[in-house]
This record gives structure tokens, sequence and C-alpha cells, in this order.
């Protein structure tokens, strides 16, 4: 089912909705995601220094890259100009054909005069269901 | 890891302008399929002046100004074995792209526990004009050698 912006008429305390954020992660897109952070740590882009050097099966995406791909359900929950906070944990690594999926469910609401402030936690998991990145975000809905 | 180095304020960062082929190559790398992170148009009928960024992309300015502190000689800290715990961001508004930022970056904490060292950052990132646009903060665990 697509995601569908949050309001503050319509948003409630346990209303949660899921995306998948990352399908079948390329090496292409790691090194896209390289690129454009100016993040060049070789674990993320070179083989041989990833697996010979530092003893990984292979590389592995950018915690931000998750992060990132995260955030773009919080945006499309919670819409872009009314994100106050966004923050994570980086649980476990993410590999070149992981597929990710990212879960926001509404922890709290606070209706203010002029807006209600939203808060969500927000979990994603890969496709064997091991939590990859997990926080929370908060977002002011105006009225 | 010198842990004196909590509470260090560094001067700002040079300013970095935010760029629309920027703000697209990274929504195009983190899947951000908006229309407004492309679409100058669409991004004005949402109230911007132009194409904003996906809610990440400050992290682009914060850790290179951050690298002041992580590759300071001086902190010691061994970054062969770093790894990022946690990361947040505090947001007034997105950027745009036309935005001109500079970053000023706090350590918050510098602590060792358990033989593993434990920096915190954070990075103000400010307009042109001296609005403060966004705060990030960044955990990194720079883990014990295994003997």
């Amino acid at each position: 089912m697509a995601v569908k912006a949050w309001t503050a008429e319509t948003v409630v305390k346990g209303a949660s909705q899921k995306k998948v954020v990352i399908e079948n992660l390329t090496r292409t897109q790691i090194v896209m995601y390289a690129g454009a952070s100016g993040d060049f740590n070789p674990l993320h882009t070179d083989e041989i220094f990833a697996s010979k050097i530092a003893g990984y099966d292979t590389v592995f995406a950018h915690g931000m890259l998750s992060m990132g791909a995260t955030g773009t359900l919080v945006t499309d929950v919670f819409g872009n100009g009314t994100l106050t906070g966004y923050g994570v944990r980086f649980r476990s690594q993410v590999f070149p054909g992981d597929t990710l999926t990212a879960t926001a469910t509404v922890t709290d609401v606070a209706r203010h005069h002029d807006s209600t402030v939203v808060t969500a936690d927000i979990e994603t998991v890969n496709q064997k269901g091991e939590v990859v990145v997990s926080g929370t975000a908060t977002a002011a809905l105006p009225h | 890891m010198d842990t004196s180095f909590a509470g260090r304020v560094y001067p700002p960062s040079q300013p970095y302008e935010v760029g629309r082929e920027k703000i697209r190559e990274f929504a195009d790398a983190v899947g951000a399929a908006h229309p407004a992170h492309r679409d100058p148009a669409v991004a004005r009928a949402l109230g911007y002046p132009d194409v904003i960024a996906p809610t990440t992309f400050a992290i682009i300015v914060t850790t290179s100004a951050a690298d002041v502190v992580v590759y300071d000689p001086l902190l010691g800290l061994d970054y062969t074995r770093v790894v990022h715990r946690d990361q947040r961001f505090v947001q007034r508004r997105p950027l745009h792209a036309g935005d001109v930022v500079t970053v000023t970056v706090t350590v918050e904490s510098a602590r060792i526990v358990a033989g593993n060292a434990l920096l915190s950052t954070r990075g103000d990132v400010y307009g042109a004009d001296g609005e403060l646009i966004t705060s990030a903060y960044a955990s990194l665990v720079s883990r014990a050698v295994q003997l």
C-alpha cells in the first residue's frame, strides 16, 4: 500500500506505515552514495580492502545510506517541511543484495495551539528480519 | 584518545553552497523520489525558493567539518577502528539549493568506556545570514584492540 502523509487531523497514536526503501541493494548504489556523500571509506567500495584486509565477507553500505533511505519514509509520512528531528542507531551492517523495509509507528501525539507534535518510532529491517537501523522522528504538523 | 577534548568548539568551516545537481545526486543515491528534490517549480509550490535536500543531506557538510576533530592527531582517535554508532538531526527547515552554509563543530563528549573510545560531536549548520538551519549529532566508537 502506498505511503500517505499523516496530517494533524488524521494522525493517531499507534498508526503505522511501512515501505521498502532499498530493494536488492546493488554495489552501484553504494558507490553512488559514496560519491554523493563524499564518504570514501574503502570498507564500502573496495572489495579487496573490505575482504582481504579488514576481514569482512564483502563491502557493506554506509550506515548513512540506510539512514538516508529510511529518511525517505520519514518525509513521506511527515512531509519535508514539518520534520523537526530524526535520529537513529546503526544496529547491523547492510550488504549487497539486501532488501530494507522501513516502518514508522506513531508513539505520541501532542496537540498544541498552532501545531500537533508527533513522535514516531522508526525501524528498518533487512530481508531476514534483522534490525539494521532504529530510532525516532518528530514533526510539527501545522493546523 | 584525549578525553580533555570534550567541550571544545572549533571555528566555522569554509562556506559550502548547496547546489541543485548535488541535491539530485544525493536524492538518487538514497532513493528519495519526491519531485521537490529535482523540480524547482514543485519546490516553489511548497513554499521553498528552490529544490530542497533530502533529510540527511546535511551529513555532507557536518562529517567533513568534524574531520578537524576526528583526524586531529592530538585527539589520538584510532580512526581505522571507528564505527558510526548513532546519528541524529535536529532540523529547523530543509536545506535548499542556493543555501550557503557553514558548520560549527562542538565536541559534545569524549569518553573511554571499557577500553572503547566514544566521541560525540555536534555540527551546527548556519545559513549565510547566521540562521541556524540544522544540528547534526554524531556518535563514533573506536573499539578497543582485542588482545
